[in-house]
């Protein structure tokens, strides 16, 4: 393999406290040198200059679909996906069918994302057999396989005892819970956030009740146990504040955001847009600020996309029919850009939250660039216009919310392993 | 007259879509076609020549009568489809039953469904007119037409009418119409129910609202009966239908403390002594068969200007 020599860029490593122009020298997959105007003579060079070197982002939150749907997503059409959205790293949820609660499926998926992804992929474990909700998955036996995580995501573990014994269980193989809190209770038979304009739509709505009231148990839980929990896509102010709250007394929890939540509001239902359904729902804009105001100040440490593929077909129904659930690997960058560029994030924040908090929340070795680590690395054009064209998303599925919207920011390089997998052509 | 052109080739899914004007138009039209029905032959050749789809996604014998009776009295081709009939049973998108529709070329389509959005993702999908008749828990624009047509009848002057709302607001397509409609049109309305059943933003909606229906009907020129749909609310949303009857079933007592005369509309199918009494429904305040008989003059008027009437020739 040749070696790689990325120059001019200014490199952002939140965890060695670099933001300043950096170049860095990579041989053999990993990192061999870092630091001003390195007079090295490389096979492949990459001039960086006016685009910002960050380590190779993690999505610690996507829908692979593969095994079972790959009508609408594979563990190679994914990974395509994810490398094309800058993600060096992608974290894949167990609902797929069969559902990853074995070894057996566990290994099927690295396997496969061997063969086929161009990123790494980290395979999380069901929390409950079948996501039924019901009795343990194979937690031990998928820790050995390789899952970083477990989580039912999709539905919230319901059965508190079941929740105490995952996390106590899954502790023990230094695994961490990944929650979906929402009250199912609550929710069931709801197509959006519950409010003036499910009422004008004629949609049963999901209150924001129905994600605080398990997030008010499971950091209660936690702090009793004395276990950690993390909570996937939070959405509400309240959840904010309860999280907020609960970090100050040290209880471990954390928790992210995704785009869709930090940049848009229950306004885009209107018309019955199918593609702005997902779980939990876009909320209001008193709750898109609060997700804001987390990730500013650390509430929320992490941005991942909960991408969720859908095929074309499924959203072109009737809006109580549509499955919940957007992509978002390709345009997430943008997004997140856009809240640099309006102050709410540091750059340095934004790539804690999208690359160093993800990597050090599961215990991956990933997150930042000394010598001797992986070379995955991302270089983003932070200047660079480009409007969102779904059939030109690398993904199967092209459910997106934000269709047509200018973005400014994206990744020109993708580097996993010290091999580019994806350079921006346009 | 030029306000007519205003409707032609739109399509009718909300009540919010219609102007106060254009509500009083179509109410005058429906006046002019309501004398066609009594006539002894039935029938004016204005739509000769244009297909009209009833596709009703949800069962339904009132509303889809009424639409093919009122396409066939102006001499339209009327095609009922059922959900049943229609390929949606069989996996079929709503995208695609949409281009298969429109494939067809009807002039107008009638569109019912279980599901909010309905109508108005066909309107999008399709290039002719359509009208929603009823979707989902969100609106029913043609049932609100022949409700104001009726209270027209006996009132006049629908400007400063106290008006009740009464029974599952929350879920009732009916209710959301008529609320938009009446306070567009200067009515004042009220809404009572059990509190599991008034929406959180009720206040933006109606007036007035309270949980008492004696409180409620006080005073009252119009009250609205809604349909309770006791195999799916009961247990849930109040305990059974005894008590719900005893809570909320409108009484002849209370009807002694509305205005003089006051008049019952209520949409049916009528569950007689649960929302309503029997006494009420048969007694002198009672317009529903009304209703029923300007439900096909509303809806004549609709297709005819919807599909570009002016001069109603009748």
């Amino acid at each position: 393999m040749s070696d790689l020599l990325i120059k001019n860029g200014h490199l952002i490593d939140p965890a060695n406290g670099v933001d300043g122009p950096m170049d860095i020298h990579v041989d053999k997959g990993v990192i061999v040198k870092v630091g001003k105007k390195l007079a090295v003579q490389a096979r492949k060079i990459i001039d960086a200059k006016g685009m910002w070197v960050t380590p190779g982002l993690v999505d610690m939150h996507v829908h692979l679909r593969e095994p079972g749907y790959e009508y609408k997503e594979s563990i190679k059409s994914g990974g395509e996906s994810a490398a094309a959205g800058g993600f060096t790293s992608v974290v894949c949820m167990a609902n797929t069918d069969p559902v990853n609660d074995c070894a057996s499926i566990t290994e099927f998926i690295l396997e496969a994302a061997r063969k086929a992804s161009p990123v790494n992929v980290f395979p999380v474990g069901a929390v409950s057999q079948g996501l039924q909700g019901q009795t343990l998955a194979n937690i031990g036996e998928m820790a050995e396989a390789g899952v970083v995580a477990v989580s039912d995501d999709g539905k919230c573990v319901m059965n508190t005892a079941l929740l105490r014994d995952a996390m106590t269980y899954a502790g023990m193989f230094g695994l961490l819970v990944l929650e979906h809190a929402e009250d199912h209770d609550l929710t069931t038979g709801t197509h959006m956030n519950e409010g003036p304009i499910s009422s004008e739509l004629g949609l049963i709505g999901a209150p924001s009740v129905g994600e605080e009231v398990m997030v008010a148990r499971d950091i209660a839980l936690a702090e009793y146990i004395g276990g950690a929990i993390h909570f996937c896509h939070i959405s509400t102010a309240g959840a904010v504040e309860m999280i907020r709250a609960a970090k100050k007394r040290k209880v471990k929890v954390t928790a992210e955001a995704t785009p869709h939540h930090f940049t848009l509001t229950e306004e885009a239902c209107r018309r019955y847009q199918a593609n702005a359904k997902m779980a939990p729902p876009l909320r209001t804009q008193r709750d898109v600020e609060a997700v804001r105001k987390g990730l500013a100040d650390g509430t929320l440490d992490v941005i991942a996309t909960d991408h969720a593929p859908h095929a074309k077909v499924e959203k072109e129904v009737e809006f109580e029919k549509a499955p919940f659930g957007v992509v978002g690997l390709e345009t997430a960058v943008g997004l997140a850009l856009e809240l640099v560029r309006t102050g709410v994030l540091t750059r340095t924040r934004l790539v804690e939250v999208m690359s160093l908090n993800p990597a050090r929340i599961l215990g991956l070795d990933r997150g930042s660039l000394p010598p001797g680590a992986v070379a995955d690395i991302t270089i983003i054009d932070p200047e660079v216009e480009w409007i969102v064209d779904s059939t030109k998303f690398r993904s199967k599925s092209c459910n997106t919310p934000f269709e047509g919207w200018t973005m400014k920011g994206r990744a020109s390089y993708t580097i996993v392993k010290g091999k580019v997998v994806y350079k921006n052509a346009d | 007259m030029a306000s007519d052109m205003a409707l032609s080739g739109k399509s009718l899914v909300s009540m919010e879509d219609l102007s106060a004007d254009q509500i009083m138009q179509i109410l005058s039209t429906a006046a002019l076609m309501k004398e066609i029905s009594e006539r002894e032959v039935k029938k004016a050749p204005t739509l000769r020549g244009r297909t009209v789809i009833n596709f009703f996604a949800e069962p339904s014998t009132r509303t889809r009568t009424s639409f093919e009776i009122a396409g066939k009295r102006l001499s339209a081709d009327v095609i009922n489809i059922s959900a049943s009939s229609s390929s949606l049973s069989k996996g079929e998108t709503l995208k695609d039953m949409a281009a298969n529709l429109q494939a067809m070329k009807p002039d107008l389509l009638v569109a019912r469904s279980p599901h909010s959005g309905v109508p108005y993702m066909m309107s999008q999908w399709m290039t002719c007119p359509v009208i929603n008749a009823g979707d989902g828990r969100h609106e029913h624009p043609t049932q609100s037409l022949l409700d104001l047509m009726t209270i027209q009848e006996r009132k006049k002057d629908m400007e400063g009418l106290k008006v009740t709302i009464l029974g599952d607001i929350l879920n009732s397509r009916v209710a959301r119409s008529n609320m938009i409609a009446m306070t567009k049109l200067g009515m004042i309305v009220t809404a009572c129910g059990p509190a599991t059943m008034l929406p959180m933003n009720i206040s933006r909606m109606a007036h007035h609202h309270t949980t008492d229906v004696a409180e409620a009907v006080r005073g009252a020129d119009v009250v609205m009966a809604l349909r309770i749909q006791k195999e799916r609310l009961e247990g849930c949303k109040f305990p059974n239908v005894r008590e719900y009857s005893r809570y909320f079933g409108l009484t002849a007592a209370h009807m002694k403390h509305t205005a003089s005369n006051s008049i019952v509309l209520h949409p049916g199918p009528i569950n007689q002594g649960v929302e309503i009494s029997p006494e009420v429904v048969e007694g002198p305040w009672s317009v529903i068969m009304n209703q029923v008989t300007n439900g096909v003059a509303v809806r004549m008027a609709a297709l005819y200007l919807l599909l570009g009437g002016a001069q109603p020739q009748v």
